[in-house]
């Protein structure tokens, strides 16, 4: 495609699908290096990639698993490059180990799980929200990460940006947490031009011999050199003091490590978490929702309102770390709070744990054949609880 | 001023002495390693990147080089290694480590970086068992030995490392033990000249774990069984049983492009034509 010129960024209007889009985001954040495994329905993503990273100066490279992938995603971070894996739910779970790794040793990278029907091979052509959970404790061990939910093709794009962004400031792995019809859905995308674009990059050591693992109190985020640039650096997964040597015996070094990785996500919950909300002040009923089901409870809110029922909804564009604050506000609002989701219960228990007693929670939970929840089903749901 | 061991000035001093057991193989191909770059005019390391999985091997270059070192997951090391070359084509990135995270847990990456002939030497220290963990049976564990896990004796046939990296095609690979010294130095001496993938195993005494369960008790006894079962490739034509022998010597050596090499190839093309 010639009229792309070797461009970054693909400022202007696209008619483009969600996997496009995420690609090009990643290319706009300064993405530079793509390890990645062909899986339904995330491929396209890695297709992208591979036409696309060469004409800006990138690497693609197709791994021979997802583990291998998300393995030279690592090594490509400590030598510099922004770079992203792509997969579903089965390759999900195989880099699992080593988004811990990455967790552990604080080296950014983004990978995105476009979701599809599982367990196991499950149905892999149709939509589903299961891995809610394998996102936030897939990797054993205690640990934060941050977890983005997209609801369309332009969120695909700008949540990518975003998740770069968060990665870079953090050093955390970012998980873009897709499903397969967010993935597959074309829509107009707006890429706006590089200057409108926030890019962070990783902040670097101001001299040799600073501390990269620690050093920076409880909740901070030590800065990040390259691989070959003089530093010697100790990098690993074993617990290690903030030179990087192994201390894998002593309980200080590892609570103090441990406790700050992941509170280094806990205590900026408040600059990372990201909603959109319809109605809070005002509400008869909430809805908490994310990804492509957001999509149905937006015509279910215009559906309720014909009838009279203001709905309260909270869209999560940040799953993990949960926005308790929101959820518990709307809480105090209304009696009733419906979780929707392409699930058997999932995400409904975390916010039945942050509601209490303030509030009666109801899933409305779907599964099979990649069908949504309709706005008539969450509809119906809502006259239920409230008696109409 | 004492004279200090060469090799000190590419070690962490404050380190030492290493973690490994009385008679263990390590050092002498740490040895071996440091003498090699130390042969080829370097003063540091650099110009390296070191990448190591799990196990005991693992650990000779993390912490004691003093270098840049990736101490990974089990089995992953030529995986990581393989990103980070791709995004540092300057750095000369080599993986020391086991043959049970090479060829047990991470064999698949370990075939797949050889076809894909990928920028790195890697160096697979073979002791014939899982050492770290105590002694479990491995993949190059020889028929019939009695393991920790085998306590009946091994029903397997172990991995021809350098037979098996060969053939999915590897550019440069050889195989020595801890008792050929000078030919390892040689070794990774051209290894580390060398574009795309080389490999070089190093079968290495493990007496701890291995060793004292055969009736070879120590590094020395280990190292003379060695000394008796090599044979060089170039008289070992005729062997069949190669379950009695160590065949030694450089398997192949050949100049194909590297990855890297064509990888920036495909970039230059791409970005000439869309100019």
């Amino acid at each position: 495609m010639s009229e792309r010129k070797n461009k970054e960024v693909l400022s202007g209007v696209h008619f483009w699908q969600g996997d496009t889009a995420c690609a090009e985001g990643a290319i706009a954040a300064g993405c530079r290096f793509f390890a990645g495994y062909p899986i339904t329905p995330a491929s396209e993503i890695a297709e992208h990639m591979a036409k696309r990273l060469p004409e800006v100066g990138g690497i693609y490279v197709q791994m021979e698993d997802e583990i291998a992938s998300i393995s030279a995603v690592i090594g490509a971070s400590w030598g510099g490059l922004k770079s992203m894996t792509a997969t579903s739910g089965p390759g999900f779970s195989l880099m699992q180990e080593n988004i811990g790794y990455a967790c552990m040793t604080e080296t950014p990278c983004v990978i995105v799980d476009v979701q599809r029907a599982g367990p196991s091979t499950g149905q892999a052509t149709k939509a589903a929200q299961g891995d809610i959970m394998q996102a936030r404790w897939g990797t054993h061990g205690d640990h934060e990460v941050i977890v983005l939910s997209p609801n369309s093709p332009q969120e695909m794009f700008d949540l990518t940006v975003k998740a770069f962004n968060l990665s870079e400031i953090y050093r955390v792995p970012v998980i873009i947490l897709s499903d397969e019809i967010v993935g597959h859905m074309w829509e107009k995308v707006r890429v706006p031009s590089p200057e409108e674009i926030e890019v962070y990059n990783r902040r670097k050591p101001s001299h040799i011999g600073e501390p990269i693992f620690g050093g920076v109190g409880e909740v901070g985020v030590p800065p990040m050199p390259r691989i070959g640039d003089g530093f010697n650096l100790l990098i690993t997964g074993s617990t290690h003091n903030e030179y990087g040597y192994r201390k894998t015996v002593d309980p200080e070094v590892h609570r103090r490590l441990v406790t700050r990785i992941v509170n280094k996500i806990r205590e900026n919950a408040d600059k990372i978490i990201d909603v959109e909300t319809q109605n809070i002040e005002d509400a008869d009923i909430g809805v908490i929702s994310y990804g492509c089901t957001s999509r149905s409870v937006y015509d279910a809110v215009i559906l309720a309102e014909k009838e009279g029922i203001t709905v309260g909804h909270v869209r999560l564009r940040t799953i993990w770390p949960f926005p308790e604050k929101v959820v518990k506000e709307v809480a105090e609002r209304v009696d009733f709070i419906l979780v929707p989701e392409m699930n058997l219960g999932q995400l409904v228990y975390e916010v039945e744990r942050v509601v209490g007693c303030e509030a009666r929670v109801k899933a409305i939970s779907k599964i099979g054949g990649g069908e949504m929840i309709t706005p008539e089903e969450i509809l119906s749901e809502m006259r239920k609880l409230l008696g109409r | 001023m004492a004279n200090k061991h060469f090799a000190l000035k590419f070690l962490r001093e404050e380190t030492l002495p290493t973690a490994f057991c009385p008679g263990c193989g390590n050092g002498i191909v740490m040895n071996c390693f440091l003498k090699a770059v130390e042969e080829l005019g370097f003063h540091d390391l650099s110009g390296f990147a070191f990448v190591s999985g799990i196990g005991c091997a693992a650990w000779c270059v993390s912490p004691y080089f003093k270098a840049d070192s990736l101490h990974t997951t089990h089995g992953r090391p030529i995986a990581f290694a393989s990103g980070l070359k791709l995004a540092r084509p300057e750095l000369n990135v080599v993986v020391i480590s086991g043959d049970g995270d090479i060829a047990g847990i991470g064999g698949n990456h370990l075939i797949h970086a050889a076809r894909r002939n990928m920028d790195l030497l890697v160096i697979c220290i073979n002791n014939f068992n899982y050492g770290m963990t105590g002694g479990q049976v491995g993949p190059t564990t020889l028929h019939g030995v009695i393991t920790t896990t085998t306590p009946y004796g091994n029903p397997e046939y172990p991995f021809d490392l350098a037979r098996l990296v060969e053939s999915a095609g590897a550019n440069f690979v050889a195989r020595w033990t801890t008792v050929h010294v000078r030919q390892l130095i040689n070794s990774i001496k051209k290894a580390l000249k060398k574009e795309g993938f080389r490999f070089i195993e190093v079968v290495s005494q493990c007496p701890t774990s291995f060793g004292r369960r055969i009736g070879k008790r120590t590094g020395r006894d280990l190292m003379k069984w060695f000394k008796e079962r090599s044979i060089h490739i170039s008289k070992a034509r005729d062997v069949q049983e190669v379950e009695d022998v160590i065949i030694v010597g450089e398997f192949v050596d050949r100049d194909r492009p590297g990855f890297v090499r064509k990888i920036h190839e495909i970039i230059f093309k791409v970005r000439e034509e869309n100019v």
